[in-house]
């Protein structure tokens, strides 16, 4: 996506502490993202406690040199708390030990996403990549305030000023004030200083960009002390359950829960559109409830066929059949044409399942309804899913809505719902004035998940006589997310959803001919993102066909590779820095091999090599070392990046296990028994080098696990010649037993 | 009434004896540090010491614990400063957390033990505990820290 341009534009009249004062407004490719200059209406609501000076929305000053930042992200574990704040600090000339972080409410207009439509949601790496210029700004406007006061109380121009940090300077008297002395007498003044994106630093100045700063949310966390979802605790808070019905899409018909309400504690049981809840003095009370209700269910559902073998077969006739064209995506040049006309043809078709998020943190939120007034607690990555969960779902006026967001316990796309809010409120209402905690079991959180979509797809290359890859034709059939999720953004869209076919699209590999086509199922059965969603299974296919091509084509993997992006320097570069870190030419032990994958994502680049070896009497793959190199452009946080890298892998090797299996609509598995992720002794060795550019910053939350899959694969191939070809693998082929 | 021994403190919690000892310091005692994870002891979020033993809270009923000393991560160190608790941050040894205090208070019950653990006694140890986000490479370097450190 482009920078949006700035325009700045001048709010008259904009009310604050009972001073009228003039706000300006910061537009983000028009979409109304504020830096208020002595707030709004809405600003006043956000510093309540406002004890100090507000240069803008993000920013409040105590008069002790206290600074206490808005953060607009959730943080899941991604840094997001220390990266956006650091960055207004950055450009503020803030001393860091001063700051404190606070998440920003639901209010949109001032603290909205850009690259979400200025909504306020996080996810698809987008945080860092969305903010990055607004919280600069912020922080630039904020210290020419700071100058603009100092100049009028010492009486001199304010271009004789500088800063240092937390300080205002005059060099040539020698003085200095601190920002805390400032906050004292500040006032917005009248002639505001402009907002020009070059007055921003440029990165030979920054102090903390590009540094490895400490984590803001680390001494609570290691402590015991920080508070995610789970942990809300307010006065006489109840605690709740909900059953929910096996099937997607069916409901309660019928509910005895004469037992259930004999359990010492219990408080109400309520029907809901999809199950009962049970709200209790305590939360082992409101689950012994639960066990004791009889409800039978409705069986109208769609849902109850979706069975995961039955759907493989069914979606892979549907992908064979080329005359179904779905909807085309993408497409350049005439890839049908070209493939009629090549030489030699290869096609290949790969499955993936669904998989799900398990977030440490089992789903749960906290609601309380006073009056028409609604109050949230949640562990969200979406402040709009509960803005909407309130407003549409359970029919609140929005000014009636508030929104306070927890640390969350991992989310991986999981928070990005609303299931969890409607849960809350909806039972917040049968017992108003009271505040109430629902909590999903982890087998809740299993069974109820919303998954990554089970996918099939279908890839064909096309070579000339010589070898050359002329055309490259890619369907992905899988159920919508966006139709669900973001109906608007899909019907705009044209069809189009763009997390299922993430990182197929808009490929940095130059095909002279390309052609993407989504073909859409619906099933019944919600899906949803998930870690590099698309990404996790679009770069499988291609990077594992792509060493197929080149075997076809006789050309070595890499070099092919390299000529598919002899226009992207980003893309070679991380291809051969990889290289050079895993000592791609060394030869490796008998019975070990390398395997490479490449992956340009989220406006980051990465390539991932993988040492592995396979027990040939089991069919197990075990994966002994990970070397990625990335260019997400400027890295913000290094070590962060590296250690996103490094956790984005680890979710990768173990989503090539993973499996969530339907039958007749329900989940087989239920706990991390069943459903085992990886752990600690079964994690290998990974070494991450972040290549320093001075582009624009890219995503990396989820760009270390595309390139997983393939890289492995890939050296499975080398070991055993076959072609891995599903997620999660088809170890069995690999026994020779 | 059950009364139990906590973080060096007798505390009276009034819920069944048979109600895991997880929800009692939760949601009872406010000692919220320890987590839920997962319930049936596959995810180790909610790990405590009794007697010392790193011990699964939520499959431990309040009446296994009467007479003996709990102790949860609140009582781990007065400010937090336990080298684990110190090697933990140094060493980035988290990211969004949740599994934490559960990671350090099983570390913490193998330091007390053996001072000088091997990386694989350290990986094994620490096997019962899931971490989502994938730090484990890092717990497994901040826990040979803080045993350089004790």
């Amino acid at each position: 996506m482009n920078a949006p341009t700035v325009r700045i534009e001048l709010l008259e009249g904009v009310a604050f502490q009972g001073i009228t004062r003039r706000a300006f407004l910061v537009s983000a490719g028009g979409l109304g993202v504020t830096v208020a200059f002595g707030g709004t209406g809405g600003l006043k609501k956000a510093l309540a406690q406002a004890a100090g000076f507000a240069p803008n929305a993000w920013i409040r000053i105590a008069a002790d040199g206290g600074v206490t930042l808005v953060s607009p992200g959730s943080e899941m574990g991604q840094g997001t708390m220390t990266a956006m704040p650091l960055l207004i600090a950055e450009e503020m000339d803030l001393d860091w030990s001063k700051v404190k972080v606070e998440h920003a409410p639901h209010m949109p207009k001032l603290y909205g996403n850009p690259l979400f439509g200025g909504n306020m949601i996080v996810g698809a790496s987008r945080t860092m990549r969305g903010y990055y210029e607004i919280m600069r700004l912020a922080g630039m406007q904020a210290r020419e305030v700071m100058i603009l006061n100092a100049a009028r109380r010492w009486k001199v121009p304010a271009g004789e000023l500088a800063t240092e940090p937390h300080h205002v300077v005059h060099r040539a008297s020698g003085r200095r004030m601190s920002y805390g002395e400032i906050a004292g007498f500040a006032e917005v003044p009248a002639d505001l200083p402009p907002i020009a994106r070059d007055k921003l630093k440029p990165p030979s100045q920054f102090r903390l960009i590009g540094k490895d700063i400490a984590r803001i949310d680390g001494p609570d966390k290691v402590a015991g002390r920080a508070q995610y979802g789970i942990d809300t605790r307010l006065p006489g808070m109840l605690y709740a359950t909900v059953l929910r019905a096996p099937v997607t899409g069916e409901g309660p018909e019928s509910i005895d829960d004469a037992e259930a309400r004999k359990v010492p504690g219990v408080k109400n049981i309520v029907r809901m559109p999809y199950g009962v809840g049970v709200i209790a003095s305590n939360y082992p009370a409101a689950l012994k409830a639960r066990n004791a209700l009889k409800v039978t269910w409705t069986s109208r559902s769609k849902a109850r066929a979706y069975t995961t073998d039955r759907l493989l077969t069914e979606y892979a006739g549907r992908a064979r059949n080329l005359a179904d064209t779905g909807v085309v995506y993408e497409a350049h040049g005439d890839a049908k044409g070209a493939m009629a006309k090549a030489a030699k043809r290869l096609t290949a078709e790969y499955t993936s399942v669904n998989v799900t998020h398990v977030c440490m943190e089992p789903t749960n939120c906290t609601a309380q309804v006073d009056g028409e007034r609604i109050e949230f607690w949640a562990p969200t990555q979406s402040r709009f899913g509960v803005f909407l969960a309130a407003v549409k779902g359970l029919g609140f006026k929005p000014e009636n809505v508030r929104i306070n967001v927890t640390l969350l316990g991992g989310g991986f796309g999981r928070r990005a719902e609303n299931d969890y809010a409607f849960d809350a409120g909806f039972l917040a209402k049968a017992v108003p004035g009271t505040p109430v905690k629902v909590v999903w079991t982890r087998e809740d959180d299993v069974q109820y998940t919303k998954t990554r979509p089970l996918t099939v797809q279908r890839v064909e290359a096309g070579l000339d006589a010589q070898g050359n890859l002329i055309a490259f034709h890619h369907r992905i059939v899988s159920e919508s997310i966006y139709a669900r999720f973001a109906p608007p953004a899909f019907e705009k869209a044209g069809g189009r959803d763009l997390p299922v076919c993430e990182g197929a699209f808009e490929p940095t590999y130059g095909y002279p001919n390309f052609l993407l086509e989504y073909l859409r199922e619906q099933r019944g059965v919600d899906v949803a993102v998930w870690r590099s969603v698309g990404g996790g299974y679009t770069k499988f296919a291609i990077e594992t066909f792509l060493e197929e091509v080149a075997a076809a084509a006789g050309k070595d993997p890499i070099e092919l590779r390299m000529q598919m992006l002899a226009k992207q320097p980003r893309g070679q570069a991380v291809l051969r820095e990889v290289m050079a870190l895993s000592d791609w030419n060394r030869k490796r032990p008998a019975g070990r091999a390398l395997g490479i994958a490449y992956a340009d994502i989220w406006e980051s680049y990465i390539a991932m090599v993988a040492e592995v070896s396979v027990d040939r009497k089991s069919g197990k793959v075990n994966v002994h070392e990970l070397w990625s190199a990335v260019d997400c452009g400027v890295a913000v946080q290094p070590r962060n990046v590296e250690l996103q890298i490094e956790g984005a892998a680890i979710f990768g090797l173990s989503g090539l296990r993973e499996k969530l299996i339907f039958k007749d609509g329900v989940p087989q598995q239920s706990n991390y028994h069943d459903y085992p992720v990886l752990r600690g002794n079964e994690t290998p060795k990974i070494t991450t080098k972040v290549l320093v550019t001075n582009n624009k910053p890219g995503g990396i939350g989820e760009v270390g696990l595309p390139p997983v899959a393939p890289a492995v694969a890939n050296a499975v191939f080398k070991l055993t010649g076959k072609r891995l070809r599903a997620l999660p693998f088809d170890t069995a082929q690999l026994r020779t037993a | 009434m059950v009364f139990i021994n906590v973080n060096r403190q007798e505390r009276a919690v009034d819920m069944p004896s048979d109600t895991p000892l997880l929800w009692a310091l939760r949601d009872y005692l406010g000692l919220t540090g320890t987590k839920f994870g997962c319930g049936v002891a596959q995810c180790g979020a909610c790990t405590v010491h009794v007697n010392g033993s790193p011990t699964r809270s939520c499959v431990t009923p309040l009446s296994a614990v009467v007479g003996k000393n709990v102790t949860t991560i609140e009582g781990l160190s007065a400010r937090g400063d336990h080298p684990l608790q110190k090697a933990f941050l140094a060493d980035n040894a988290f990211q969004c957390g949740y599994c934490t205090p559960g990671q350090i208070m099983q570390a913490a019950a193998l330091l007390a033990k053996n001072r000088k653990p091997t990386r694989a006694q350290i990986a094994s140890h620490m096997a019962g505990h899931i971490c989502r986000c994938g730090c484990y490479n890092q717990i497994v370097a901040a826990v040979e820290h803080a045993a350089k450190e004790a």
